[in-house]
């Protein structure tokens, strides 16, 4: 009994010792500029589970425990915005049963996220789901949105959570939106006697008459995700995109550290952020000059 | 005591030392990060004195010779001579696989800039090399059967550069495609410029629409040259053909999917219109607003070599790293 209550109490003098070195670090990084949204793509389970021999679905539930720590490092950073990559459309080809294991652990999870002493509720954070939602099973929908009524009121970060999501479908998403919406707008305008013409002048070409119609900010105004991420990091080494973010990540630094995100730890959020701080003054000449 | 106490608590010491000892090298890294300043860049060119302080040895520069020699403005052949189309696709470098080539490779040509100025030259010296680099990669994909290659030559964000560099640029893309003319005729090689024309010189213009119907029913590699395009106006664009179908009446808005969005992409025209392989030069890890819709499932590949210093041995590195990737797509292994 004292043996294990003297653990317990150097478990917690570690616990306070690493948070206080993680506070020196932040502290260092402060001196340049933060990065206001991260997004990952949590790449590496199933490879995980199988270079640990573990069953099947272990590697996503150690992921887990690798997201809540990242997440509370990067609001211990004052990251604003976080946003992941939790489930793809394109994952549903994968096999019945770990599609199955993946919606019981989200399942499990986001129930989770709802609780007073979550990490969430801690650090004041706002959850959003994101994507396609009409493709998930009803309890993980419902769960879905129960977790986003109850944090609705927190307002010191967001996190969104892309799930049934692909880039291209959120830009369908925002077209589709942004016809409708013109739609009804001309039609608005028709029923007043003003045509379309109103919007443009009776000489406008084909061309005028497109410009008007639909453009970049129309398009933008409907995305899920805003704004712009300024990382995006995908683990286990993969320097590919896979249908994430397309659109915001024009200016975004891609950050591909080869570990596997299971095993993802404090030091590569660090070099993110440094990689981050490194491109910063070229980036913002460059955006100036844009 | 201490001795039992390690011995009985393996797990906790462990930690200890797995958590505060890359705690500590982070810190140690930090340090030395800020002892960096931005000007510590590789483009910048006070990094490095031994390039600013002598211009006169740069200009002797060896593989700006060595360039020069293989090529100049009116244009070799790309196959090389005396070798037969099926001799040349057939020298695949060792370490490459022919079935594991990417049919549609992308290139971001970064980079010209920044090595002009570290050899005390005048950008348009860095752009020049920059296109007998280009010349090389064409070459190369010719003679390794990529069926598509797309370069980006200039993004509609370009336009906020100088305007004598934006009209050197323009003077260059004339020049080029004039003096290529011939040779992708001979070469098999069918051109295609996507990209707003309207905001480019009507004599430039015109020479594409020219290029472009000369090549039109030409049946080797496709050559894809982007100008005044970025990857938000292509999907704009797109968009905005549907959003008239969508006014005429042809098409609903809950019509409206993915595959109408492709359809109108202007890469379309190309039989592979999705790039495998991305390749971006320069070190710069970001895609920069090119192609972003046709990205979903692309392979990045970033080299650090400027433009001007891409050569076949970066172009068999980023194809060797290619042929090694796993792509699922997102489904199974």
């Amino acid at each position: 009994m004292e043996s294990q209550s003297s653990s317990s109490s150097q478990t917690t003098w570690f616990t306070y010792f690493v948070a206080f070195l993680r506070k020196c670090i932040f502290m260092v990084l402060s001196r340049g500029p933060i990065p206001s949204h991260i997004a990952f793509i949590m790449d590496g389970n199933r490879r995980f589970s199988k270079k640990n021999k573990l069953m099947e679905g272990a590697g996503h539930r150690v992921g887990f425990s690798a997201l809540m720590s990242m997440l509370r490092y990067c609001y211990e950073f004052r990251v604003k915005y976080v946003t992941i990559f939790a489930f793809s459309i394109d994952n549903f080809n994968r096999r019945p049963e770990e599609v199955q294991s993946v919606m019981d652990l989200m399942l499990e999870k986001i129930e989770g996220l709802t609780k007073q002493e979550s990490l969430v509720n801690q650090y004041g954070v706002k959850v959003r789901f994101v994507g396609n939602l009409q493709l998930l099973s009803r309890p993980v929908r419902l769960a879905a949105e129960r977790a986003m009524v109850a944090t609705a009121d927190n307002s010191k970060a967001v996190l969104t959570i892309c799930v049934a999501y692909t880039s291209t479908d959120e830009i369908l998403h925002s077209v589709q939106e942004s016809c409708e919406e013109k739609k009804e707008e001309l039609s608005a305008l028709e029923a007043t006697g003003s045509g379309p013409y109103g919007l443009l002048g009776p000489n406008s070409n084909d061309k005028e008459h497109k410009e008007c119609f639909i453009n970049s900010k129309d398009i933008e105004k409907h995305m899920y995700v805003t704004p712009d991420p300024d990382i995006i990091v995908r683990t286990s080494g993969e320097t590919r995109l896979s249908n994430f973010l397309l659109w915001q990540s024009s200016s975004t630094l891609l950050y591909s550290p080869l570990v596997l995100w299971p095993e993802i730890q404090f030091w590569h959020l660090v070099w993110a952020v440094i990689d981050f701080q490194r491109n910063y003054l070229y980036l913002m000449g460059k955006l100036k000059q844009q | 005591m201490l001795l039992y106490r390690s011995v009985q608590f393996p797990s906790l010491q462990i930690s200890i030392l797995s958590s505060i000892f890359p705690s500590i090298l982070t810190m140690l890294s930090l340090f030395a990060h800020l002892s960096l300043t931005p000007s510590s860049r590789p483009d910048n060119p006070t990094h490095n004195p031994k390039l600013h302080s002598n211009p006169t040895h740069l200009r002797k520069d060896p593989i700006l010779t060595r360039q020069q020699n293989e090529f100049d403005l009116a244009g070799k052949n790309y196959s090389g001579a005396g070798a037969s189309p099926e001799e040349e696709r057939s020298s695949i470098p060792d370490g490459l696989r022919r079935e594991l080539m990417p049919e549609h490779v992308a290139v971001i040509m970064d980079g010209n800039r920044r090595w002009a100025r570290m050899r005390g030259l005048p950008s348009g010296s860095g752009y020049e090399a920059g296109i007998r680099a280009f010349r090389v990669l064409v070459e190369l994909c010719c003679k390794w059967g990529i069926r598509v290659l797309t370069v980006f030559a200039f993004s509609s964000d370009n336009w906020v550069r100088p305007k004598m560099e934006v009209d050197f640029l323009m003077n260059l893309f004339e020049k080029g495609i004039k003096a290529e003319l011939d040779n992708f005729m001979r070469e098999d090689i069918k051109v295609s410029i996507i990209g707003d024309p309207s905001k480019l010189p009507t004599s430039l213009q015109r020479l594409i629409a020219r290029v472009e119907k000369n090549t039109k029913h030409n049946t080797g590699l496709h050559l894809v040259v982007a100008v005044n395009y970025s990857g938000k106006y292509d999907i704009v664009q797109a968009c905005q053909s549907i959003a008239q179908k969508v006014k005429d009446g042809l098409i609903e808005p809950e019509e409206i999917n993915e595959s109408s969005i492709e359809q109108e992409l202007e890469t379309n025209c190309a039989e592979y219109p999705y790039p495998d392989l991305l390749i971006r030069t320069s070190g710069e890890l970001r895609v920069s607003n090119f192609f972003l819709w046709q990205l979903a499932y692309t392979e990045l590949f970033f080299s650090k070599s400027h433009w001007p210093d891409f050569g076949e041995a970066d172009f068999v590195e980023a194809l060797v790293s290619f042929q090694q990737r796993q792509r699922r797509y997102g489904g199974y292994k």
